[in-house]
């Protein structure tokens, strides 16, 4: 197990390397310079290269990839361009936004997908395997700003349950809070759901057909009984993958909803930067959001590890 | 049983009378959202329409200032003379400023003021308006003199700019996330990313405005803001970034619908160094093929006004030019065979990201495609635009709004990215600034832009509508844009 974890951990680690690079090429390479955006088109010679120089940004390409990397390696990200204010207190502040949302999503898709691919699986063939088929195809195939919208306009435009969008902040309660994330959650929690249940449902059926599943039954065990105990956990490994996925696919790429539902995230920080030439805090929140998904695949195959015992004595 | 039953009825009925006398009162909060979320808050280092939209009048203030319909009237400065030659202001100003920290407004935060934008390493984006200050004397601690290298007839009007406030040495250090100021509103809270609070400053040495408290909040998709003004969230959207929303808004009794001009420009900028645009009669034939009627009814839902050359309508000095290049493909074709391009050519058309303009470029594409000019399209970024098309100055075509108010003194800039180098216009342009008399200035104006519309120089397209949505109740809206500015000491409700 500690071979199999250290393995993981040395490719984590290139990974993040590579990505670094990687990342500061890509954003470096796209044409705009950060100051001329900032002072607009009046700006005279004298005042852009005074603020290039206050910026930083009068060094060399190379120096500045390692002075941006040594500084983040000793847990100092920069300060952004714009806003003046260490990138590191910008993101935990948007974190504070985005993680609850991501968390909320995928708690809901979870709450929904399982018992739908169980009853799916359960009934394979029969009508109400087939609605759960079509609905889940639907729920893949709409993108989530539409489904936004939608719960936009029903919920807070025609009943007015909710805001239109903004985040209450925890400052006014936990209920303020999640309340305000209520729609958003649901709107990416939607698409991700189809596609967790039908994963549960098909991993479910590959397991219904094991010699293990025919055994259980020949013991006594009911088709439900079997299906819970043996059927459910064995079906546990490719959603564990999924729901890994899922969460990385949440928190960075809530974008769009952040947008639609003006929230103050990490996806709405990076969308700000990007179209400032906001280069530090792209780079930087690029890079978290990189690492966050490392991480997170990184736990995901200790969880397999830990769930089934063949992937420990393999390695 | 009958006490408590008394309690809570006498308490149900207190709680009813409470919201019957706040609902009485004229609401003293408001929520005005708007599409960019400034930066910082340092009106004086950066060009971010939305930094000044926050604290223009309402945290900083300048020597003089703007008014909604354009005029520039006193603002710190209670008066001022002007010596006989022109080139010597002196401004008397008010007694009694304190900024929001206590400490007192007087000639030496002038005095500081001005020194700081004029310094070598400001980094004011504006740095051109303060050019001709050649110093600046604290006399008395409530009179300051400004010599100016030369006369200036746009110098009242340049102090009035949201690059021109009063800021304070005591404050200047945090002035980009905590603002101080002499405003008749007090910077309170700034959530990144979500809002900005603004509250009363009881001290202030103006009358106090109506309102307690404002909150802005930073909405920049089109369809989000449709959502929060229909669902009330906003009291107000400054600039409502969806027009085609807007007859929605205006058939519905709950609210009001503002549209009005901004200094804004919408040109089809034509780079005059790069053939075969450095030939007047193609640029003609391009002012020709242009329909722009056609433009603001399919890019701006019919908002907008058209014009004829680089000035605002709402101007008194505006002169209607728009028949110099009125819409006759016949006679662009014409003017392309006589400068040798019977067939047409190709080209390119750069487009920023506003609506006006990649909405805008594709009409314009396939007016200029109908007299036999390709013009293909390539969207960019601001950022990029910035490089290429105004620092690099490579491009052939691009359509741009020039928000900057009285921007006319760019064309006398041979080195701007349009490139127009007519030394007659930049002789004008000198005479004009060194005129202080109206009468003069306005015929100087008009001359001005008849010239820049016979060379052709830019397609004039339209001057960009402000519109803006607020519930019924809000009065005291700025209609136009002279700035950008949400001038909160106006506003108020309707009881």
């Amino acid at each position: 197990m500690l071979r199999y974890a250290l393995k993981r951990l040395i490719s984590l680690a290139l990974s993040l390397a590579v990505a670094s690079v990687v990342i500061f090429a890509v954003i470096e390479v796209a044409p705009g310079d950060p100051a001329s955006f900032m002072l607009g088109v009046n700006a005279q010679p004298e005042t852009l290269a005074a603020l290039r120089a206050e910026l930083g940004l009068d060094v060399s390409r190379p120096q500045r990839y390692l002075n941006w990397v040594s500084g983040m390696l000793a847990g100092d990200f920069g300060t952004s361009y714009t806003y003046r204010t260490p990138v590191a207190q910008m993101v935990a502040d948007r974190l504070w936004v985005s993680l609850p949302l991501a968390l909320y999503a995928l708690t809901l898709s979870t709450l929904i997908a399982f018992p739908v691919g169980i009853y799916a699986a359960a009934r394979r063939g029969k009508p109400g395997d087939l609605a759960v088929m079509g609905a889940t195809q639907l729920g893949i195939a709409v993108p989530n700003f539409w489904f936004a919208m939608m719960l936009v306009l029903i919920f807070a435009i025609n009943l007015r349950w909710f805001n239109a969008g903004g985040f209450a902040g925890w400052d006014n309660g936990l209920w303020a809070g999640l309340h305000s994330l209520t729609l958003p959650a649901i709107a990416l929690a939607l698409p991700q759901a189809a596609i967790l249940a039908r994963v549960m449902r098909s991993a479910l059926l590959d397991i219904l057909g094991e010699d293990f599943m025919r055994t259980a039954r020949a013991k006594g065990l009911s088709r439900r009984q079997a299906l819970w105990r043996h059927g459910v956990r064995n079906a546990l490994i490719p959603v564990l993958t999924i729901i890994g996925l899922q969460f990385s696919f949440l928190l960075a790429g809530s974008i769009i909803i952040e947008q639609v539902f003006y929230l103050p995230g990490l996806g709405r920080l990076v969308f700000q930067a990007i179209s400032a030439r906001d280069l530090i805090v792209v780079e930087s929140v690029v890079m978290l959001l990189v690492f966050a998904v490392i991480t997170v695949n990184f736990l995901v195959d200790l969880a397999y590890a830990a769930v089934d015992p063949r992937l420990r004595s393999r390695t | 049983m009958t006490k408590p039953f008394f309690r809570t009825f006498a308490g149900a009925m207190a709680l009813g009378v409470g919201l019957l006398a706040s609902q009485a009162m004229a609401r003293s909060d408001i929520t005005i959202a708007m599409q960019l979320e400034p930066p910082h808050l340092d009106p004086t280092s950066a060009a971010a329409q939305a930094i000044d939209s926050v604290v223009y009048t309402n945290v900083f203030e300048g020597l003089t200032r703007f008014m909604g319909d354009g005029s520039v009237v006193p603002g710190l400065a209670e008066s001022w003379e002007i010596s006989e030659d022109g080139t010597v202001y002196t401004f008397t100003l008010h007694d009694g400023v304190t900024f929001h920290d206590g400490t007192t407004m007087d000639a030496e935060d002038v005095k500081f003021s001005l020194d700081r934008a004029t310094a070598e390493d400001s980094a004011n984006a504006q740095k051109a308006l303060f050019a001709g200050i050649e110093s600046v004397e604290v006399v008395d601690p409530l009179t300051v003199r400004i010599t100016l290298a030369e006369p200036n007839g746009n110098f009242l009007f340049n102090l009035a700019w949201g690059d021109a406030v009063i800021v304070a040495p005591e404050s200047i250090e945090g002035i980009k996330t905590n603002p101080v100021g002499t405003g008749a509103y007090k910077f309170a809270e700034w959530v990144q990313g979500d809002r900005i609070t603004l509250e009363r400053n009881p001290d202030y040495w103006g009358d106090q405005p109506a309102l307690e408290q404002a909150t802005f909040k930073f909405i920049s998709d089109p369809t989000a803001a449709f959502a929060a003004m229909m669902a009330e969230d906003v009291d107000v959207f400054d600039n409502f970034p969806a027009p085609e929303n807007l007859p929605q808004f205006e058939a519905d009794p709950r609210f009001q619908v503002l549209v009005g001009s901004t200094e804004g420009e919408t040109i089809l900028a034509t780079n005059n160094k790069k053939p075969p645009f450095d030939d007047v009669r193609v640029r003609q034939a391009l002012a020709h093929a242009i329909d722009r009627q056609a433009i603001i009814d399919g890019a701006m839902f019919g908002y907008g006004t058209p014009i004829g050359t680089h000035f605002a309508p709402h101007n008194p000095a505006y002169v209607d030019l728009t028949g110099l290049s009125a819409h006759d493909p016949d006679k662009a074709r014409a003017l392309l065979a006589e400068a040798g391009f019977a067939d047409g050519f190709e080209t390119t058309l750069h487009l920023p990201p506003p609506s006006y303009a990649r909405r805008g470029g594709e009409i314009v594409a396939a007016q200029l495609a109908e007299v036999g000019i390709k013009a293909e399209i390539i969207n960019v970024e601001w950022a990029q635009w910035l490089e290429t098309v105004f620092k690099g100055k490579n491009f052939a075509l691009t359509i741009v709004s020039h928000t900057e108010p009285m921007d006319i003194g760019i064309y006398a800039r041979p080195d701007y990215y349009f490139q127009y180098d007519n030394p007659d216009f930049q002789a004008l342009m000198a005479t004009l600034n060194a005129t202080t008399d109206p009468d003069e200035r306005t015929r100087l104006l008009g001359e001005a832009q008849r010239m820049i519309a016979e060379d052709y120089v830019n397609g004039y397209l339209f001057q960009l509508a402000k519109l803006g949505v607020a519930k019924a109740g809000v009065q005291g809206l700025w209609e136009n844009a002279p700035t950008a500015a949400i001038d909160l000491t106006a506003i108020s409700w309707a009881d």
